[in-house]
């Protein structure tokens, strides 16, 4: 590992400061520190940010903000997430190991690194990585990679449970300069993949806002085994049924591209829709048609597409 | 890049270090505390055989910073037992739940986190969620068969 100065901010101007200054920014260090000893992250200092201050606070509208530092197994276990915000508690145990939720931040969540293979190993190319060197997931080891808006240059997913049941929620990233919605906080490769989000150099999460949920939500998680796995896909969902009708529907899908994928034309063709699993699997097909799978991850679109119906069909 | 002060307190006693920042917990408590009772198995957060209690929860030690925790309270597997085997280890020994042991320091003190996480959550506990909330606690032994009911057995 390379050598780093390791410093505490006192305050969110201080770590700001710290970070104008060129240190990275360390919240949990569960992905970060990993990335350190594989020699993928090479950050010359340090600003260790968990000591900020992090609360979970109520909104006036109802909704809740929750401290950049919150860490993810407090976050998951608060009576408020758990009762009025189910996708996101269930999202949140869905992830990583105890141990290592009781590490790791909200902020930091949001901005861990993708566990492609070849991104994690230093000695292969990796356009998101060491950008131009090339991808060589594309025709390599991608059965865990992406089906939907990936690029020439990138097919790398994003690993996290916890931003997927945000996107559904329609989260708010507050940064110590700005607010930006969680579904446009995360960004599609194109061909800049080495951009994992929107933020700019040196700027600082603070805090992420979610507005009340407008019906019952759930999350469920596709993986290789039962606990402790990434993602072949994960569905998060919102549903409110009046009438037999859809009147809100939110979903967003993990585990199938470089960002949570908003389930939007599936959405749009279930609103004021019959709420019924006919027409929650055909949204489901509307959805995937765009995908574009690569040679061993065919799978995933039919997992995707079952995993949306089953998920809407347990809200009803 | 000269070694910085760090003091943890573990098990209970105070342990003033001066240390390389690129120090993890356990290569502290292991290395420069002489405490080997906590394994390093994968080294990157996989297996959970470096599992401590940082301030009384459960957390991997290979991935955190030793320098990130000045003044944090860690328990080790050599800091539970109070005068007597804490109820868990005793669960372990009755149980047999271990071939070689490699991962048991990891698998005790992880129980004790869980354990507390799933009081403080108010959840029924069962084989199904011990199962699932141990999942970051690997035993290439596979001796689950038995962790599992000593960890029930211990619950209750």
């Amino acid at each position: 590992m390379r050598e780093f100065a390791y410093e505490r901010a006192v305050d969110a101007d201080a770590a700001v400061r710290a970070a104008a200054a060129g240190a990275t920014f360390l919240g949990g260090g569960t992905n970060l520190v990993d990335l350190m000893k594989l020699g993928v992250a090479e950050p010359s200092r340090l600003v260790d940010v968990t000591r900020l201050p992090g609360s979970i606070e109520e909104l006036p509208d109802g909704g809740l903000r929750i401290g950049a530092s919150v860490r993810n197994n407090d976050l998951a276990a608060d009576p408020r997430v758990r009762e009025r915000f189910p996708v996101l508690s269930q999202a949140l145990l869905a992830g990583a190991s105890g141990q290592l939720r009781n590490l790791a931040t909200t902020g930091g969540n949001l901005l861990q690194r993708t566990r492609c293979h070849y991104f994690m190993d230093p000695t292969k190319p990796c356009n998101k990585r060491l950008p131009g060197s090339g991808c060589p997931a594309r025709e390599g080891e991608h059965s865990n990679l992406a089906v939907l808006g990936w690029s020439e240059a990138c097919v790398a997913t994003h690993p996290s449970d916890m931003a997927v049941a945000l996107a559904a929620l329609d989260a708010v990233v507050v940064t110590h300069a700005r607010r930006v919605p969680l579904v446009d906080f995360h960004r599609l490769p194109g061909d800049e993949p080495q951009r994992d989000t929107v933020l700019e150099p040196g700027e600082l999460i603070v805090a992420v806002e979610i507005p009340p949920a407008p019906g019952r939500s759930a999350y469920r998680k596709v993986r290789d085994r039962a606990s402790f796995a990434f993602a072949l896909v994960s569905v998060a969902a919102v549903l409110r049924v009046e009438d037999g009708t859809v009147a809100d529907v939110r979903i967003a899908l993990g585990g199938v591209a470089h960002k949570p994928w908003r389930a939007l034309h599936a959405e749009e063709m279930l609103h004021g829709a019959p709420a019924t699993a006919d027409r929650f699997a055909r949204a489901a097909e509307v959805e995937l048609a765009d995908a574009r799978p690569l040679r061993d991850n065919a799978f995933k679109v039919t997992i995707a597409k079952n995993a949306i119906r089953s998920v809407l069909e347990g809200l009803l | 890049m000269p070694l910085v002060d760090v003091t943890l307190r573990v098990n209970g006693e105070s342990l003033p270090l001066a240390i390389d920042t690129r120090t993890t917990l356990l290569d502290a408590l292991r290395e420069h505390a002489g405490l080997t009772g906590s394994k390093k198995g994968c080294d990157h957060g996989q297996c959970g055989a470096c599992t401590v209690l940082i301030d009384g929860r459960r957390a991997n030690s290979c991935l955190a910073l030793a320098v990130a925790h000045d003044g944090s309270e860690i328990t080790t597997i050599e800091g539970l037992a109070n005068g007597e085997l804490h109820p868990l280890q005793r669960a372990f020994i009755e149980h047999d739940a271990f071939q070689c042991g490699y991962c048991t320091p990891g698998q005790i003190c992880s129980a004790v986190g869980m354990l507390d996480e799933v009081r403080a959550e108010g959840c029924d506990l069962d084989e199904d969620v011990i199962r699932d909330r141990m999942s970051g606690n690997i035993c290439r032994c596979g001796a689950y068969v038995n962790i599992v009911p000593a960890i029930l057995d211990a619950a209750s």
